[in-house]
């Protein structure tokens, strides 16, 4: 447990915490992508160059984008409506503490915790690359067809769009 | 070809650029307070008092006439006559304007008191840099800012100068004949009256009063 | 003699060695990339005063006037006046604006722009980090400021900011797939994606003529299709519609005045400098000179000779293009750029498994020709004149 993970796991929960929190939402997407970016520095901080960058490529420079795209077509800036107390503050607390404690525990009776790991193994994006295209290439292939039919879906529709305005 | 007009819009602005080094026609830029735009003959912004030879005062052409103050549209030049004469161009003794004030904020430059002046004495300056820090007084030119000389003149308006000029000069030429046939005539009669004179004298004394003869010369 | 001349390229990391021989092991590391850090800074801030003043000058004299030629000889202080001219002008926020994002929103465009620099090797041993994806770092940077516009656009809560930043957050997300698209080829020739082994392996010379991945028919066009790109990502003309001065005003940096907006403007050139010295790298060999005879010359100097090339061009574009419109722009980046960029990845393919030689060069020319050739007569808008209908007036 060094400095730099205990910084980097703050920097992650509060951003995450207050993306729960906010009331505007252009915050809420904001610090949302505080916590991803955290997520991302806890990969590299991990040694995991390849999978870190990515996170951030599609993670804040793609899904962000597209979160923060979607609030400025649609969303009218309303103002902040203090919060309420209701009973669903109380249920939903105790579901949360019940997940939490049920992860907690999973975590705890893992071999992490008993640190009995193996050592780290060095990862190149050599390796990520030949392991694409030797041992995962089906799921590869599959991923990219899902890809493809979520593409021609989105140019369908607005293509549908487009000629009704004609 | 893909991609021409492209190429060709790049090589223009590459000419351009590399043109406007060596060539005054692809940098065409003045930069303005060293250097001035060049202007027309014609051009014209404000008025302003011509006077002939070195002092301002005594060689205005301007007599007050007045006709110019009448005239102007939007009424931008006040003139006070003065009391006594002073001799102008020709010799003959003429009013000259004690003040003459020209409110160059109101004046449009419509050029009409030229027009109308008989006497050539206003006509219009090319100085357009007439800015000031006081919006009323610093833009009320008085005689003294409007009186410039003919020799300014002629650099600004070289034709319509050229052409005023040999106007005074046939005037000043039949003006200096007219004088001289009235002294040849005045001559001529003094000489006819005093043999006149000297005929009547001898013959009698008493009746006739000798009357002066070529009374009121010019 | 060579060792001098060796000396003279590798000054900087041996001034570095012997500062940090001043200062205890502990700390080294860091001091070392603590000084390295503001060295870049520093570089990289004056090249934007100079860049400033070059494309004042440089569009005049295209345009057939004079630059600014008062402060300094022949204008070129200009940038301090420019500097003090931000700095002391008021900081107005607009009431309705969301103060902290206004704020942060420079912050970040600027420090994404600066993080970007790190994987950049400007010459032989100077590069700050040595990642093992420094490829994907710099791209994955690169995405950060489009959140930065975004943040300007929206916490000014007006419409042209709005608009603006919906206009750039488009225009950058689409054309960022070309970008990477068109640097794929090179990552897949050199095998590697530190910038680092990219210019060590286009640093070698066969006779003369240096092997730079732009001498190549799929570099070639790699590196068109990368400077198009690059100079939509830093929305430049001819692609600066979501700055568009005449049509809406500044668009996402419309309210922002004094030193933020001189921030948003030091982030974009800088964002500039950061794209073509990875097109640089990736393309025209880094640090290495152009040929082999030359190699006496320090490599940072080459670096930067080719980067100040690269922003000559850019002023040269500038001044002569006219600005796309906004559906021109999104069709040039998915309609063409895109299916170029996919044929560059075939025909890399193709010279890397042909066997070396002539008909390696016909065959791969003409697949990136022709395509190139079809596509844009295909894609030419061929306008259809019409008699007009009047709606209203008859």
């Amino acid at each position: 447990m060094n400095v730099s993970f205990i910084l980097l796991a703050i920097i992650t929960v509060v951003g995450t915490a207050a993306a729960m929190g906010m009331r505007n939402a252009v915050h809420c997407v904001l610090a949302l992508t505080v916590g991803l970016a955290g997520v991302a520095a806890l990969y590299l901080q991990l040694g995991a160059q390849f999978v870190g960058f990515t996170q951030i490529m599609v993670y804040v420079g793609a899904v962000a984008i597209l979160a923060v795209f979607a609030i400025m077509m649609t969303h009218s800036p309303e103002p902040a409506k203090p919060p309420t107390f209701s009973s669903f503050w109380t249920v939903g607390s105790v579901v949360a503490a019940s997940v939490f404690a049920v992860l907690a525990w999973a975590i705890h009776s893992s071999s992490l915790a008993a640190h009995t790991l193996p050592p780290q193994p060095e990862v190149t994006v050599q390796q990520i690359g030949d392991a694409l295209m030797h041992r995962f290439v089906l799921p590869l292939e599959l991923m990219g067809l899902l890809l493809t039919a979520a593409l021609i879906g989105a140019v369908v529709i607005a293509m549908n769009h487009r000629e009704e305005i004609k | 070809m893909v991609g021409k007009g492209i190429i060709k819009g790049m090589v223009e602005t590459a000419r351009n650029f590399l043109g406007s080094y060596v060539s005054k026609q692809r940098l065409t830029t003045i930069q303005y307070p060293e250097e001035r735009a060049p202007q027309i003959e014609a051009a014209r912004n404000f008025p302003f008092l011509v006077f002939d030879g070195t002092d301002a005062e005594q060689g205005l052409r301007c007599v007050a006439c007045q006709i110019c103050e009448k005239e102007c549209p939007p009424k931008c030049i006040f003139i006070e006559k003065s009391k006594d004469k002073k001799p102008d161009a020709t010799g003959k003794m003429q009013f000259y304007p004690a003040t003459f004030n020209i409110d160059i904020s109101v004046c449009m430059s419509c050029q009409i008191c030229v027009e109308v002046c008989p006497f050539d004495s206003i006509k219009m300056d090319v100085v357009y840099d007439l800015s000031n820090n006081d919006r009323f007084a610093g833009l009320l030119l008085h005689k003294q800012q409007l009186a410039k000389s003919n020799e300014y003149y002629n650099t600004i308006h070289p034709t319509e100068a050229a052409a005023v000029d040999a106007h005074f000069a046939e005037e000043r030429a039949k003006a200096a004949a007219r004088v001289k046939a009235a002294a040849e005539a005045k001559l001529a009669a003094e000489a006819k009256a005093a043999t006149d004179a000297k005929a009547k004298s001898e013959t009698t004394l008493a009746d006739t009063q000798a009357q002066p003869v070529g009374g009121g010369t010019r | 003699m060579n060792l001098k001349l060796d000396q003279l390229d590798q000054i900087f990391v041996i001034l570095n060695n012997w500062l940090l021989g001043y200062l205890p092991p502990v700390v080294r590391p860091l001091c070392s990339s603590i000084l390295a850090i503001a060295l870049i800074l520093v570089t990289f801030a004056l090249l934007f005063a100079i860049t400033t003043v070059l494309e004042r000058k440089g569009l005049g004299r295209i345009q057939n006037r004079f630059g600014p030629n008062r402060v300094g000889p022949c204008g070129f202080l200009q940038p301090i006046a420019d500097g003090i001219k931000s700095l002391t002008k008021e900081d107005i926020v607009p009431n309705p604006a969301d103060h902290v994002v206004h704020f942060l929103a420079p912050v970040l465009l600027v420090a994404a722009a600066f993080m970007a620099y790190a994987v950049l090797p400007i010459g032989r041993n100077m590069i700050l980090v040595d990642m093992n994806a420094g490829v994907l770092y710099f791209f994955a940077i690169g995405s950060l400021m489009e959140l930065a516009v975004f943040m300007a656009g929206w916490s000014s809560r007006s419409k042209y900011s709005l608009l603006g930043a919906m206009r750039a957050i488009a225009q950058m997300i689409s054309y960022e797939v070309p970008l990477v698209l068109a640097s794929i080829v090179v990552i897949m020739q050199s095998g590697s994606l530190s910038t680092v082994s990219i210019v060590n392996m286009q640093a070698t010379y066969t006779g003369i003529w240096p092997h730079w991945f732009v001498f190549t028919p799929w570099g070639f066009a790699g590196f068109a299709l990368f400077m198009i790109a690059a100079t939509a990502e830093s929305n430049r003309s001819p692609f600066d519609l979501p700055e568009g001065e005449s049509e809406i005003i500044a668009g996402y940096y419309t309210e922002y005045s004094g030193f933020k907006f001189a921030l948003f403007f030091l982030g974009e050139y800088i964002g500039m400098f950061a794209t073509s010295a990875m097109a640089i790298t990736l393309f025209l060999g880094g640090w290495s000179a152009p040929f082999s005879f030359l190699t006496w010359i320090p490599s940072y100097f080459w670096f930067f000779a080719k980067l100040l090339t690269i922003i000559l061009t850019f002023i040269w574009v500038r001044g002569t293009l006219p600005r796309l419109r906004m559906d021109q722009l999104m069709n040039l980046a998915w309609e063409f750029m895109l299916p170029m960029t996919l044929l560059n990845l075939l025909t890399a393919g193709v010279w890397h498994f042909m066997p070396a030689g002539a008909l390696r060069w016909l065959i791969c020319g003409a697949m990136v020709v022709v395509p190139c050739i079809l596509l844009s007569r295909g894609l030419k808008q061929r306008k259809k004149f019409q008699v007009r209908k009047y709606r209203f007036s008859e």
